[in-house]
């Protein structure tokens, strides 16, 4: 019964990398191209934005018989995740009175094939937030530690932003910004007689070719599709590949990591046992080094589930912080009917992929009564129409007069309809504020005792509830967003959410930017890892995705995660040559 | 029947296994692969598949959308109707593909029904133009709608939501609104009239 016979690769490989998105695309990246021969796993299948086979980039609504509506993906037909906050065979559980949603990628790149692009490096007091303020803690490195990394990566993947001289929000190495569209320069003129800075966005998308490997952006706004020239960063296109490419790379798709192996003697890891998703055969590849990418909470689980006699609590978790201080980006949101942009004049405003301006945290919390501050982020525009254009129409026609000053009541039929659709087009803003959260160490994931996967894979269990500090943040963002809307002349849409709703803080999970599970910290009774992300239990274990982070700014984390991880990859091979690892 | 079934036909009759049923010795046709649409993953291929292939709405109650739906978005000057863009066929796809919307919408349709018939003493899809518009009209505006048809509105605004967004998405919805994105471009801002209509400037 070979069915039954765990399969092993023979080879020992320098270094075996579990996940294939930011963190691993970036790992496998910089230790292929310095010699080392990698194993790259990832638990999905492959994805190529170049390949017809996968493309939606461009598609028009109608190519979808769903009209590009959310049912089968939670941001819609034509956008590149495949996967979502529940997948089919992989469930994941709450405590009771508790609530996390967690996003899962299945495929080469993970999350970055369809994220927002949003490339902002953190500030030297995102390092150290406890002890400038005395709640919350410090990493136990420095921006100054980071600051290369930041800078070779802007250059390595290409970002545009702009000049500023933000002292917290440090300038980088940018390509030039696109212009604000029209709604953009109404919202920095209000911003600007409120004392609100907007300023331009900082996206890793190609506004000049910076090599013949990639393109330039054509502008049609939908990196969240993923970019058939690479115009947009992707882990799959702008590292997976170029790894694979050097010859040092084995990518292995459809290999779902069970557990990190040890050898009980001297308490190394000797590689990884995985499911073959197309199979179900059991298999084992060796290496001398394991690095986990495989998202916050997955690398959390995988160490928790590697448990053996030398590790009763899991691998590397002497500490028993794993799986604790798990916290994602708050999130609050409203729009708003500018009525100045009605029957406004066509062209094409597509622009790149989302917001050409936002504001970045402007005030001083020891002035206001919540810890941690947030950055708005703007949408809005003639954008393409899809699943819910024009839905809700009678709640906006019966309230503004046609173009010949007569007013009609609301709701209707009749070419009017078709009138209301013209006239209302490319007439909304939205506002959504993406905050730091205070990490606790009661907020956590930890493994089921009563579930697991289809793969056999014991599941997690969270536990999360937002704290009173994550509220007040949150109606202070409703707050600004109503100055906001209120200085543009625009008429807010829908109640605004009170204090029952939370004002509108989205449930943990839903903003996409878990992180901190597998802590990093100069103690190890209190963190996972060092400050080079290295298990401090288990020396040739490293985790590079955001599992290590101690928090998380207002910064949306992948250009971090890419810094971090190119750090620590220069550390393996400086520790290889040293013959530490 | 394929020469390899026929000889495995015959191979089973020489064996005495006379009493099955022929057809059955006759195996499937092989199934043709499923051609997967560039951008779908193979599960959503097979998904979509199996709803186009399914029937959800009665021919009666397609009727009645469509009539519906042209009511709601009829050819105009600017553009055609909401049938000549295909959103009857949009509908029933969207109610099978949604279940939630299920039973508003044939509920809905049969609320219709039974109003037209305490009215006229017959369907909706048989009554004169003036005869639907009636009821139509005592539906269509939620804020002077009589609480009695409050059920009414509530069918009406969901088809009304339903034919919008049909028609907005489609090749004569895009020219109707003057959509001119979804195509490689160059952004350079804001045309220069258009900063001047709003006394906006990038200075």
């Amino acid at each position: 019964m070979s069915n039954f016979h765990i399969q092993e690769t023979p080879e020992v490989f320098d270094v075996i990398i579990v996940g294939s998105g930011a963190g691993g695309g970036m790992a496998a990246y910089q230790l292929s191209k310095a010699g080392a021969k990698v194993c790259l796993l990832e638990a999905g299948g492959y994805y190529d934005p170049a390949d017809p086979k996968y493309i939606t980039q461009l598609k028009f609504p109608w190519e979808s018989p769903r009209r590009g509506a959310s049912t089968t993906r939670p941001f819609g037909d034509f956008d590149a995740a495949w996967g979502g906050w529940q997948l089919e065979g992989e469930p994941y559980s709450a405590a009771p009175g508790t609530e996390f949603h967690w996003f899962r990628s299945r495929m080469l790149g993970g999350r970055t094939n369809h994220w927002g692009r949003i490339s902002l490096r953190f500030g030297p007091d995102d390092f150290r937030r406890g002890t400038l303020t005395g709640i919350g803690d410090d990493w136990p490195i420095t921006y100054d530690d980071v600051a290369p990394y930041y800078d070779k990566v802007d250059k390595l993947i290409g970002i545009f932003g702009s000049k500023e001289g933000l002292r917290n929000e440090p300038d980088g190495h940018f390509l030039p910004a696109p212009k604000p569209r029209l709604h953009e320069l109404m919202l920095k003129k209000a911003g600007k007689n409120l004392g609100i800075p907007v300023i331009p966005s900082r996206l890793s998308i190609l506004t000049k070719k910076i090599n013949d490997e990639r393109g330039q952006c054509f502008y049609c706004s939908q990196c969240g599709r993923a970019c058939q020239v690479y115009a947009d960063f992707s882990s799959s296109s702008c590292l997976c590949k170029p790894a694979v490419k050097t010859g040092n790379t084995r990518l292995i798709n459809g290999a779902m990591v069970r557990e990190v192996l040890t050898d009980q003697k001297t308490g190394l890891c000797t590689g990884v046992s995985y499911v073959d998703t197309a199979t179900l055969q059991e298999r084992t590849v060796r290496g001398k080094i394991v690095v986990l990418a495989a998202s916050s909470c997955e690398s959390a689980r995988l160490l928790l589930n590697s448990k053996s006699a030398r590790f009763p609590n899991g691998l590397a978790n002497s500490s028993g912080v794993i799986g604790k201080y798990l916290n994602d980006s708050t999130g609050a949101s409203r729009s708003a009917f500018i009525p100045a942009l009605m029957n406004r004049k066509r062209y094409n405003e597509d622009g790149v992929g989302g917001m050409h301006v936002y504001t970045p945290w402007w005030l001083d919390n020891k002035k206001l009564d919540f810890p941690r501050g947030y950055h708005i982020e703007y949408g809005g525009g003639m954008g393409m129409p899809m699943y819910g254009y024009g839905m809700g129409i009678h709640g906006m026609n019966g309230k503004y007069a046609y173009t010949d000053g007569k007013s009609l009541p609301s709701g209707g039929y009749g070419s009017r309809l078709k009138e209301d659709a013209r006239r209302f087009y490319g007439a909304y803003v939205g506002m959504a504020g993406r905050g730091e959260p205070i990490p606790l160490e009661s907020n956590y994931c930890e493994i089921d005792p009563n579930n697991v996967d289809k793969y056999g894979i014991p599941t997690l269990r969270f536990h999360y509830k937002w704290s009173e500090n994550e509220v007040k943040q949150a109606q202070h963002m409703q707050d600004t967003f109503e100055e906001m809307i209120h200085e543009m002349g625009g008429i807010a849409l829908g109640n605004k959410p009170g204090k029952e709703q939370n004002y509108g803080l989205e449930a943990p999970g839903k903003i996409i930017h878990e992180i901190g599970t597998v802590r990093m910290g100069s103690d190890p009774k209190k963190s996972a890892l060092n400050s080079f992300m290295q298990g401090h239990d288990v020396k040739n274990l490293f985790v590079v995705d955001a599992a290590p982070f101690v928090t998380q700014g207002d910064k949306n984390v992948t250009w971090t995660i890419l810094a971090m991880s190119m750090r620590t990859s220069d550390y393996i091979i400086d520790q290889v040559k040293q013959k530490n690892l | 029947m394929k020469r390899r079934d026929t000889l495995k036909s015959i191979a089973l009759g020489s064996l005495g296994m006379a009493t099955v049923p022929s057809t059955d010795l006759v195996a499937a046709p092989p199934e043709k692969p499923l051609p997967i649409p560039g951008g779908r993953q193979k599960s959503e291929a097979i998904r979509d598949a199996k709803l186009m292939a399914e029937k959800f709405f009665t021919p009666h109650e397609l009727k009645t959308i469509t009539v519906l739906c042209d009511i709601i978005l009829p050819a105009d000057q600017k553009s055609g109707s909401a049938s000549q863009a295909g959103v009857p066929a949009f509908i029933e796809f969207m109610a099978k593909d949604q279940p939630v919307h299920q039973t508003p919408l044939r509920g809905g349709l049969a609320w219709l029904d039974s109003e037209s018939r305490k009215r006229f003493n017959k369907k909706f899809v048989e009554l004169t133009k003036p005869q639907q518009i009636e009821i139509v009209d005592d539906i269509a505006y939620p804020e002077q709608a009589k609480p009695q048809y409050s059920q009414g509105v509530a069918f009406f605004n969901k088809m009304r939501d339903m034919t919008l967004t049909g028609f907005y998405t489609t090749r004569m919805g895009f020219d109707d609104l003057g959509y001119v994105g979804n195509t490689p471009n160059n952004w350079e801002g804001v045309p220069e009239e258009v900063l001047k209509q709003y006394g906006l400037s990038y200075e």
